[in-house]
């Protein structure tokens, strides 16, 4: 069994992810900022729009993880999302807020159902796998729908938000952002890491050629099973974090539109890149603000913003920032 | 080709520079702003869009001041669905800061968005939505209700079929909490045999199932709760599905008023339904408001303008009573306890939990003395009636 | 459970069923023939349905508007084709998604802004208001079967194009096999655009027919898109006799499911629990199908491809 180029000290493989340490930094310093520059505004309610947006980011990069990198297209990420967001909701119903219990098995409830659901589904391909995923979400969305003693379709609302301890207060939207923004570091930086490893480099491979990487005698499906499992995973952390930010869950966070829009960020922000989740994420929810500011026909500019960019930028925006890593 | 560090510098300035434009004016002390949350499209949008004209029509009375203290309304759209409304109140209490808000619908859209408006000391005058939780366990001393509680209206409709001597009933209603707030109150009063009872998806618009059932049940009454564009298209499927000649269609106000009656028409005629007021009310304000909303709007209003009507007024009293120191919240409070306002219903009283206590009138509709499809109200079914849950409440 | 009720809702979801095949028809002739996945289709379906209540209302004739509104929408589907999807043939599917989900967006905003947030008012033609005597002590809606005569006489010309003409012989090639299509001298992009608008008149046909059932509003096309997809796929990509069939077993189901489990489960837990469970149970029970469907045969039922 051959192995890749293995994780060098600078990675600059075909399959290498540069971190881009100097406009990086910039990006942190200026989300470290965000919330001090809002106070000073007198506009503390976009901390909360802003940790709306980051979470998202979370969500976008989970499926970018699938979609960009393992060339999977599941169209039932929002399921793990709203798996994630279920599990702390349900808990704080019965009493458990610690988020140190919550947050975790948010993480550990969406990765199994990921597993069920890539198992089955990962034996399909083509368009056959985008259905079955849709399947598997509207199905848990169904369901969810039918548990009234969690709410249905009407939601259930959160008395408040996780407890963290240590003094940190997350009914604070400052607070919370910054918790937000913590974990989302963690993962951006472990999804580097992941992405130029041998891991990583593998489940790229089989994106660009995977009966190559059948025959070379690569275990394809364990591969694959493996990243939409952690893909599900990081989704179910991203709704746990939705479900504290905006104090409310709904079966309709599991619907096809929602797993649609995840989608949409990602390929808007540039699938295959690294910071296309994060860059997708950013400029659909934005460009929704502050559209939504503007006029009331919003959702005409969105869409023609996108449409613009599917015309011009085939492959994301951050197609045109810059080349992919090697390409 | 690495990125250079400009385009991102470039990129912080940027959303510096968005974030600029979000940021709205600073809240002016010397003025009244109200959030009017309510559903302005889809099959409830008429409900909505009514509860807004009522209440924009009594702003114009009072010259666009409450208490003297210009008004500045700000009018959103929650959709009938309850993630979208919670953001949106969030945005409403906590970016716009309004003093006041209104106009929620849908009673599983109101709890959704209770919660921070009342965290946030924020006064909630519901011009619709009376959910039961909210009048009993879960009353809160920042929630009144100018138009009823949900269970009323269905339980004026319960004694009605009951007294009009029907054994047999079929009830449907949707899946959600004033669904079941209705055929509870329904319940309360008919002692009669419930030969069948469905709460089907509040999104359902096909209610063929449900009228096949309805025929197989052997019913002779039969009650629906169907808000907006529900009643329409069950009473039209009603109709065309034959039922309307073996059983008798009985349903609140909410389901036979004007709304429905423009898009239904003829079929509809002799219908019984209920309400808590009626645009024949023998009132000055009632008789002022009638005439001002049809030549304002064109069109006859519903009852929903006239809670929507009804909750202005109440707010323009309350601002009144405490001379504009909208600050005082207890102060606030009292005055809308108080309630020293001019109802289109005559004399207005709250209870101990925040909610109406008044009467309650059958209407039949028929052909007025113009030849208009329209309500016409027989007699009074509840007098000084209150809610089935004052008792549960335990208000601070 | 008595018969009649049976009968009942075996009328209900053949008429359910037929204009899902409507719809299905439509999406799977653009996905088989041009390999593109069309978000915007229920966007078509909805423009179908204003356009008709609209050109209705304004004329006061039903007839009119069904046959104006189609006409029109048809129309509007070529150029729609013409000037913006004829670009995403070709591109990966995730652009094509993109593209067409940003089509929808720009199609809901435009129908509210031309049309008001609020629904519109379609009603049946009085004559088909009424109830029809099938049997004795049974009376179904006349419009219902109305809907079911059109569905099945809808589905007859689309069998009789398909088969019997040019035209057909050329899509049928196309949806077996692109590349030799062309390479047999097909004028593809004529094809393409007549395609599309026949999918775009077949979801005028839908909207203007269940309007007045359902609703006219904005968003409407969503809701059923996702279940014309589930169709196509059961019925196999490429296939309109995979798609009637696919339709027919989803409307039966779909059917079945709302009386037959909310009845089971009122006997065995209450109104209240079976109005909870019924309604998801009916929809998890067309995923089921359709996952069944494809573990039994992995390419739909009548795969059109090769």
């Amino acid at each position: 069994m051959a192995e890749p180029t293995s994780h060098l000290s600078v990675p600059t493989g075909l399959f290498d992810h540069p971190g881009h340490l100097l406009p990086g930094l910039v990006l942190l310093a200026g989300l470290i900022g965000l919330p001090l520059l809002a106070q000073a505004w007198g506009q503390e309610f976009y901390i909360g729009v802003a940790s709306r947006i980051l979470i998202f980011a979370l969500a976008a990069s989970s499926l970018n993880l699938i979609l960009g990198f393992g060339g999977m297209v599941s169209f039932g990420h929002a399921a793990f999302v709203g798996v994630g967001a279920y599990t702390v909701g349900i808990l704080m119903q019965h009493g458990i807020s610690s988020a140190w219990l919550g947050w975790p098995l948010a993480l550990l409830s969406a990765g199994l159902l990921a597993l069920l659901i890539g198992a089955i589904s990962l034996r399909t391909r083509g368009v056959y796998f985008i259905m079955i995923t849709l399947a598997f979400a509207q199905m848990l969305y169904y369901l969810m729908i039918s548990l009234k003693v969690y709410g249905g379709d009407d939601g259930l609302t959160l008395p408040g938000r996780s407890q963290l301890g240590w003094g940190l207060d997350l009914s604070q939207d400052r607070t919370f952002y910054y918790v937000v923004l913590g974990l989302g570091l963690l993962v951006f930086l472990g999804l580097q890491r992941l992405l130029n490893s041998s891991f990583g480099h593998a489940l790229q491979a089989i994106r660009e050629n995977e009966q190559r990487m059948v025959a070379i005698g690569f275990g394809v499906y364990r591969i694959k099973l493996m990243a939409f499992t952690l893909a599900g995973a990081l989704a179910g952390l991203a709704g746990a974090l939705l479900a504290n930010q905006g104090g409310f869950v709904s079966p309709s966070m599991m619907q096809w539109s929602e797993s649609g829009m995840l989608m949409i960020m990602v390929i808007l922000g540039g699938v295959g890149y690294l910071y296309g989740g994060l860059v997708g994420a950013v400029v659909f929810l934005v460009l929704e603000e502050l559209l939504n500011t503007v006029t009331i026909h919003w959702q005409l500019g969105l869409g023609a913003v996108l449409l613009l960019v599917v015309l011009l930028a085939p492959n994301g925006l951050l197609s045109l920032w810059r080349r992919k890593a090697g390409s | 080709m690495k990125v250079s560090c400009s385009k991102a510098l470039s990129l912080t300035l940027t959303a510096a520079a968005a974030l600029s434009l979000l940021a709205g004016s600073a809240q002016a002390a010397d003025k009244i702003k109200v959030g009017m949350l309510s559903t302005l499209s889809g099959p409830g949008a008429g409900l909505g869009v009514d509860i807004r004209d009522g209440f924009n029509l009594a702003l114009k009375h009072s010259g666009g001041k409450f208490g003297g203290l210009p008004v500045e309304v700000i009018v959103a759209d929650d959709q009938a669905k309850p993630d979208a409304a919670k953001q949106t109140a969030d945005r409403l209490v906590k970016r716009d800061k309004v003093d006041f808000m209104t106009g929620v619908v849908f009673s599983n859209v109101m709890l959704a968005v209770g919660k921070p408006i009342f965290d946030s000391k924020t006064f909630y005058i519901s011009a619709n939505a009376g959910p039961s939780q909210y009048a009993g366990a879960e009353c809160n001393p920042y929630f009144f209700n100018v138009a009823w509680q949900n269970d009323n209206l269905h339980e004026a409709v319960g004694k009605t079929v009951q007294d009009k001597g029907f054994k047999k009933a079929a009830l449907l209603a949707p899946n959600y909490p004033a669904g079941k707030d209705a055929l509870a109150g329904f319940k309360r009063y008919f002692k009669g045999q419930i030969v069948s009872e469905a709460y089907t998806p509040l999104s359902q618009l096909d209610y063929g199932a449900e009228l096949s059932k309805m025929r197989a049940s052997g019913a002779d009454a039969v009650y629906i709760f169907l808000p907006g564009g529900l009643g329409v298209n069950f009473i039209k499927q009603f109709v065309g599905a034959g039922l309307s000649k073996d059983m008798t269609l009985f349903g609140p106000g909410f389901s036979a008023d004007e709304d429905v009656i423009r898009a239904v028409g003829e079929p509809m005629l002799g219908m019984f339904n209920t309400s808590q007021w009626a645009h024949d009310m023998d009132n000055a304000a009632n008789k002022r408001f009638v005439a001002d909303f049809q030549k304002e709007y064109g069109r006859l209003p519903t009852l929903y303008a006239s809670q929507g009507y009804d909750a202005a007024r109440l707010m323009d009293a309350a601002v009144r009573d405490v001379k504009g120191k909208i600050e005082d919240k207890d102060a606030v409070r009292k005055a809308l306890k108080a309630a020293k306002f001019d109802s289109v219903r005559g004399a207005f009283k709250f209870n101990t939990n925040q909610h109406p206590i008044q009467d309650y009138y059958l209407r039949v509709i028929t052909k007025d003395a113009q030849g208009r499809i329209t309500n016409r109200t027989l007699g009074t079914v509840f007098k000084n009636h209150a809610d089935a849950y004052v008792g549960e409440c335990k208000m601070p | 459970m008595t018969g009649i009720l049976v009968l009942e809702q075996s009328l209900n979801g053949l008429q359910f069923g037929l204009m899902l095949f409507l719809l299905a028809a439509g999406l799977t002739l653009v996905f088989g023939i041009m390999d593109m996945i069309n978000l915007a289709h229920g966007s078509i379906y909805m423009v179908g349905a204003y356009l008709i209540a609209s050109i209705t209302a304004a004329s006061g004739s039903f007839w009119l508007g069904l046959g104006g509104g189609v006409v029109a929408t048809a129309a509007l589907g070529a150029v729609l084709e013409l000037s913006v999807l004829r670009r995403l043939y070709g591109r990966d599917h995730l652009s094509q998604v993109l593209g067409t989900f940003a089509i929808l967006l720009m199609s809901n905003e435009a129908v509210r802004m031309i049309w008001g947030a609020q629904p519109l008012a379609l009603n049946p033609p009085a004559a088909l208001a009424g109830p029809v005597e099938l049997l004795p002590g049974f009376s179904y809606p006349a419009y219902r079967l109305f809907i079911i005569a059109v569905g099945l006489a809808v589905a007859l010309l689309l069998y009789l194009l398909v088969t019997r003409t040019r035209y057909g012989m050329q899509v049928r090639a196309g949806a077996s096999n692109r590349e030799m299509a062309l390479a047999m001298g097909v004028d593809v992009r004529r094809l393409f655009t007549a395609v599309f608008a026949l999918g775009a008149a077949l979801c005028a046909v839908a909207g203007g027919l269940l309007g007045p059932l359902l609703a006219v509003q904005v968003g409407m096309g969503e809701s059923i898109l996702i279940l014309a997809f589930v169709v196509i796929v059961i019925g196999g990509i490429g296939s309109i006799r995979g798609a009637l069939l696919g339709a027919m077993l989803v409307g039966g189901v779909d059917t079945a499911g709302r009386t037959l489990i909310p009845l089971l489960f009122d006997q065995l837990m209450g109104p209240e629990a079976a109005a909870n469970a019924g309604p998801a149970l009916s929809s998890i029970l067309i995923y089921v199908l359709m996952a069944a469907v494809l573990f039994w045969k992995p390419q739909g039922l009548f795969p059109a491809h090769g």
